[in-house]
């Protein structure tokens, strides 16, 4: 009973395994970078990165139809190039940061779904919103695979950086001239995870198991280790139970992965640390 | 009335004696060729091989395009009502002929090219049309040989003058009808009967399976509209392995990665893209009958083999 509810899916179906492990590596290298995201208060600029992707993959598309190198390729050329306008702009006009990006994200949907809709179908088009988890071949697991082990590892060296700017961006600049460059390594960390959670989850919903399981994080952990821990663990279970119940339900793949990131969120809204119950029974804590 | 008007009315129908009376002398002229509307493009390539140089044929729904969601415009029933001949499939193919026809006007001879064909019920899903018959009978070549005997009658009726003429037509394109029979026939009776077993979304290959033994089998729970669920998979992979497919023919479902991972799961053979209800402009792999039929027997032979 509880083998075929929880573990039958996986050892039937080869598909399942696929996709399971598909998303577990994506959790690998997105929930990290979904963390720090939010600590510097950037946690919007992942949507709109996102739907930055989508121009990019979409010349791809036309220029090669639906082949995994095209994809990938244009949706990182637009997804950095869009990160280097936008901080341009805001840069030399008086335009903020966060301002400038919300413009180039609305034109960048508007281009990518204009330029899919003239060349391809519906279906296609729902294919790069929504992605399928359910598709990964060889290819595809071993582009999310790779992109999850490169963020570890540039992770791991612009760690301290990273950490710094997030704490106190001053300090940082007075002793160390490594901020512009772990800012930019930063950016380029975002895209590259971004691009390869299109594969799996399409540009809409990419940046859903980046963002979710780091800001429920928050209710769990303090320190950043902890949070990149629990943002991590968190997302791999919930990619395991959103399969599962789309597996057992017959609901969409993709939004049911984001689907269980979001009761994850409700509930460490309501039970994490300075939660909405320990607010108001502050005294349940002290005697459990 | 006057001597004048009695005068008037006899010169006026000397005069429009030759218009009144043209099929006569249409053999001369061949600007005044028969007008026949076909409803949808493979009875219009029947026709035209039918009628050859003495029709002037068009179809109403254009290759390439779905019969099922046809709308009819104004311009098709101006269309309509210029045709002195209008050939249509019926078993309720057209649920939206005899509306037309009759708002439109039109006083043209009909053809129901597929009477005298022995119905088959639908296997009972998807279709809207008004009764149980399966209309897809042209899809069995026997069933074709029937609807140009019917569509030569009736171009008879309506043109005794071309009688000799629709005759030899009909003729040597049933010769072709026959010979394209017997090639289906041989490619499939090549593969071993048992593994003649297809999943397929397209609802119109009923009487091509009855004719040619081949089993058609409809996916369960894959639709072309939703977001696909790991559930629908799941059970398509199961319906693959528990009824021993050999071969998979599913058209605008979900992305082509998809196909791939179920073939690759199961071992069944994703198939390429047959015609059912329309033909496809000349640069198409399907521009008339005899060669949809043909790529369609050349395909499913080819997933069916490994």
């Amino acid at each position: 009973m509880v083998y075929d509810l929880l573990l039958a899916p996986f050892a039937d179906y080869d598909f399942m395994r696929r996709a399971l492990v598909g998303t577990f590596a994506l959790a690998l290298g997105a929930g990290p970078v979904g963390v720090f995201l939010m600590l510097r208060r950037m946690a919007l600029m992942g949507d709109a990165m996102a739907h930055a992707i989508l121009p990019g993959a979409a010349v791809g598309f036309v220029v090669a139809g639906l082949n995994l190198w095209a994809l990938t390729i244009g949706g990182l050329i637009a997804g950095l190039v869009v990160a280097l306008v936008a901080g341009l702009v805001a840069r030399v006009t008086k335009l903020k940061e966060d301002a400038s990006l919300a413009a180039m994200f609305l034109l960048s949907l508007a281009v990518g779904v204009t330029i899919i809709s003239a060349r391809g179908s519906n279906i296609d088009l729902l294919h790069f919103l929504f992605g399928n988890v359910l598709a990964l071949d060889d290819p595809t697991l071993l582009l999310i695979a790779g992109s999850a082990s490169v963020s570890l590892v540039m992770l791991a060296l612009i760690w301290r950086p990273l950490v710094l700017e997030c704490v106190d961006p001053g300090f940082l600049r007075s002793v160390s001239v490594a901020g512009a460059p772990a800012h930019a390594a930063f950016l380029a960390l975002v895209v590259l995870n971004l691009v390869a959670g299109f594969q799996a989850l399409g540009t809409l919903l990419a940046v859903g198991l980046m963002m979710v399981p780091a800001v429920a994080a928050r209710f769990w952990a303090r320190d950043i280790s902890m949070l990149v821990i629990v943002a991590v663990l968190s997302a791999v279970v919930c990619g395991y139970f959103g399969l599962l119940l789309s597996f057992h339900t017959g609901t969409a793949a993709g939004p049911s992965i984001i689907l269980m990131t979001g009761v994850f969120y409700v509930a460490s809204i309501l039970f994490g640390q300075g939660g909405l119950l320990r607010q108001l029974f502050p005294g349940r804590h002290l005697e459990a | 009335m006057t001597r004048r008007a009695v005068l008037r009315a006899a010169v006026l129908a000397t005069l429009s004696w030759p218009l009144l009376s043209w099929p006569v002398l249409a053999q001369d002229k061949p600007a005044a060729r028969i007008k026949v509307v076909a409803t949808f493009s493979i009875l219009d390539d029947l026709v035209r091989n039918v009628g050859g140089e003495r029709v002037e044929s068009t179809a109403l729904v254009h290759p390439n395009t779905d019969a099922h969601v046809f709308s009819p415009s104004p311009a098709d029933a101006k269309t309509l009502k210029a045709a002195q001949v209008v050939v249509t499939n019926g078993l309720g193919f057209e649920g939206w002929i005899d509306r037309l026809v009759r708002s439109s006007g039109a006083r043209a001879r009909l053809i129901v090219a597929s009477t005298g064909v022995q119905p088959r019920k639908t296997s009972g899903h998807g279709h809207d049309h008004d009764d149980d018959a399966d209309p897809h009978a042209w899809q069995s070549v026997a069933n074709a040989k029937i609807y140009v005997a019917n569509i030569r009658d009736g171009l008879i009726a309506a043109d005794p003058a071309g009688k000799a003429a629709y005759q030899a037509n009909a003729d040597a394109y049933l010769r072709k009808l026959g010979e394209l029979e017997a090639e289906i026939r041989m490619r499939l009776a090549a593969i071993p009967a048992d593994r003649r077993r297809i999943i397929t979304n397209h609802d119109a290959f009923g009487y091509f399976g009855d004719a040619y033994g081949v089993t058609f089998i409809a996916p369960r729970g894959l639709s072309t509209e939703a977001d696909v669920s790991a559930r629908d998979i799941a059970r398509i992979i199961a319906q693959v392995r528990k009824e021993k497919i050999t071969a998979l023919f599913l058209e605008n479902v979900a992305d082509p990665r998809l196909l791939e991972r179920i073939a690759k799961e199961t071992g069944a053979r994703i198939g390429g893209t047959l015609y059912s209800d329309a033909l496809t402009d000349g640069k198409g792999p399907a521009p008339s009958y005899i060669e949809m039929m043909r790529h369609n027997a050349g395909e499913l032979a080819a997933a069916l083999t490994h």
